[in-house]
């Protein structure tokens, strides 16, 4: 869907000139379109090409870069090869973090598709309530940061509501995020909350697009719900649902926030994902050049996923019309 | 998981009792209050004392009501009477804090939304060589993860001696985001041409149809890209902590994590701590509640972010 639009409108190129003639104040409009807007164009696109080159096009470039030195901030970047990519290869804390983050995404993707497409479809087939869709996105508006730090707190192993439940219930509590098995699952849950809203309301996007008569002529002929959603909403969502789980896949690789706030990596590592490793190199013990290399192989991982995924749910494919 | 299995018993509802619609209902119900209730959780904590909260947790009201929470994360008590109530009397001020995230948010907000639409006037309504060259060129920009410039962009900060200041924080996103860019462009090209020709026909010039054709009539994209970039800058954790370091340049999510990292001995400061994430949360709701209906009814394809 990014793709279509790149080309320029019909209408813009043939319009002008097939109506100058009758118009004589058009003239010098039409002539200086067909000259183009050149130098208007160049005031028009300045700043936000400034922004472009500086501060993305720039830094990615440089990135690359400083990913063969060894750039520690205090002295000029020196040129090492591929020592940072051998050292990383080696290095058995990287395997680990990539691992927890994989582990991460898994947890937190998997859940938050299912129960987004949950949501979506009850939004859709239940009601068509704005008010809920509201309510739905809320936890959207919150900062990782609170979101992180409210869970920490319903979750706290002495005094949270959540653990108090668990013990009123007659089990044992369970330390969420002090233990090394439960850590990972309960930051990618605490981060499904968060974003399962505004993945349904994507996902609602794109039932609204699906004919509502479909459903009728369905129903008329006698299917159930659970028929019409495997038979009817899958097939016609899959190029939405697709392009949905590209983006929240490479929003889930990134994770940091939560983690920093929660758990700061701990306990033993556990929730060392690969961001929050790539910052303590850097800014912990300012290996630039390192943090760089890691950061270069997340975004070739993020990459390959992208292309993969592309592929893998033929996304550009619809079987609507 | 139960949302799912539920929706296969969704029958049609003139049969008997409607079972399916009922426990699809329950889901329904079940979400909501999983949704809302963490937020009701934050403003019952933040009125209760940390005396109370350790004596009573399962109470559903709060424990002996009190601002004093909201005291301490705004700076108003004493560090006595702060360490006294289980706070950790490090003097935050979130006054301040709050203040800063304003600043950067509207700062970002107003120059990315203006700088993207120049661009995205220029890619839609605009003729000049290249221009679909350059598009493609912001088009791949929205590849690169932003989190994969961080790095680099710190290094270039600190370059420009803009370390630990607001617009440090600022400038990365000052300009542009390709998706804005791409999000405007998408709503400039559906603006008829005659509209254009007419006020060409009026002796506008390209700039004044600009700022009096289509910026008007692309009103409620603008607003609802304003509303959502707002937001995600108010909510930016990572860029400000790596940038800021002193209370000069703090925004509100950095010094929450301070906040929770200054734990007293006692324990946490769940009262304060509370009280200080709603302070955070709190405008972004007042936002959003103003401009709900537009926002839930646009997130879209376009949406996508």
């Amino acid at each position: 869907m990014t793709i279509a639009s790149s080309s320029p409108p019909s209408r813009l190129p043939t319009g002008g000139a097939a109506e100058a003639p009758s118009r004589t104040r058009t003239r010098q409009g039409v002539a200086g379109e067909d000259r183009g807007d050149g130098r208007l164009a160049a005031l028009f696109i300045a700043p936000a090409l400034l922004g472009f080159l500086v501060f993305l096009l720039w830094p990615t470039l440089r990135g690359i870069y400083l990913s063969f030195t060894s750039f520690n901030l205090l002295t000029p970047a020196e040129w090492v090869g591929l020592d940072n990519y051998v050292r990383m290869v080696n290095d058995p804390i990287f395997w680990d973090s990539l691992w927890v983050t994989v582990e991460y995404v898994a947890i937190n993707i998997g859940v938050q598709t299912v129960a987004a497409l949950a949501m979506a479809v009850l939004l859709q087939r239940l009601t068509q309530s704005a008010m809920l869709r509201g309510i739905v996105l809320t936890p959207y508006l919150m900062s990782n940061v609170v979101a992180g730090l409210v869970w920490l707190w319903i979750l706290d192993t002495q005094l949270g509501i959540g653990n108090e439940i668990i013990s009123g219930l007659g089990a044992d509590r369970i330390p969420f995020l002090a233990d090394e098995t439960w850590a990972i699952p309960t930051i990618a849950l605490i981060n499904v909350w968060r974003h399962v809203g505004y993945t349904a309301l994507l996902l609602f996007a794109g039932l609204q697009a699906i004919p509502g008569d479909m459903y009728e002529a369905a129903r008329v002929d006698g299917a159930s719900e659970w028929r019409m959603f495997w038979r009817i909403t899958m097939p016609l969502l899959r190029p939405v649902l697709a392009v949905v789980l590209i983006m929240t896949v490479i929003g889930s690789f990134q994770v940091f926030d939560t983690v920093a706030v929660t758990t700061a990596g701990g306990p033993a590592n556990a929730t060392n994902v690969l961001q929050y490793y790539i910052y303590g190199s850097a800014f912990g013990r300012f290996q630039f050049g390192y943090a760089s290399a890691m950061s270069v192989a997340l975004l070739v991982v993020l990459s390959a996923i992208t292309v993969l995924q592309y592929r893998l749910t033929r996304a550009g494919r619809t079987d609507l019309g | 998981m139960a949302a799912v299995t539920t929706t296969t018993t969704l029958r049609p509802v003139r049969r008997r009792f409607p079972f399916g619609r009922a426990a699809a209902w329950t889901v329904m119900g079940l979400i909501v209050l999983i949704t809302m209730l963490p937020f009701y959780w934050i403003l019952r904590t933040a009125l209760s004392t940390n005396a109370g909260l350790s004596a009573d947790p399962t109470n559903p009201l709060p424990v002996d009501l009190t601002t004093s929470g909201f005291e301490r994360a705004l700076g108003l008590q004493s560090s006595e009477e702060a360490i006294a109530q289980g706070g950790a009397g490090g003097g935050l001020d979130f006054w301040r804090y709050l203040l800063n995230s304003v600043l950067v948010s509207t700062l970002i907000t107003g120059c990315q939304i203006f700088f993207s639409a120049m661009a995205a006037y220029a890619f839609s309504r605009l003729r000049w060589r290249g221009r679909d060259k350059v598009f493609g060129l912001f088009l791949a920009g929205m590849m690169v993860p932003t989190i994969f410039t961080l790095l680099p962009n710190f290094v270039l900060i600190k370059q420009l001696h803009l370390v630990d200041t607001l617009l440090g924080i600022a400038l990365p996103s000052l300009f542009m985001t390709p998706f804005a860019v791409f999000f405007l462009r998408q709503f400039f090209m559906n603006i008829p041409k005659e509209v254009e020709e007419a006020a060409l026909l009026d002796g506008a010039g390209k700039i004044k149809i600009f700022f009096r054709v289509v910026l008007p009539m692309a009103s409620t994209p603008v607003i609802t890209l304003a509303v959502l970039t707002y937001i995600t800058s108010w909510n930016d954790y990572f860029w400000p902590l790596m940038v800021s370091y002193s209370d000069s340049s703090r925004v509100l999510t950095v010094a929450l994590a301070v906040f929770r990292a200054q734990t007293p001995a006692t324990g946490v400061d769940w009262s304060g701590l509370m009280a200080a994430t709603l302070i955070a949360a709190l405008p972004m709701l007042v936002l959003f509640a103003c401009f709900a209906r537009r926002i839930v009814s646009s997130i879209g394809f376009t949406g996508i972010k």
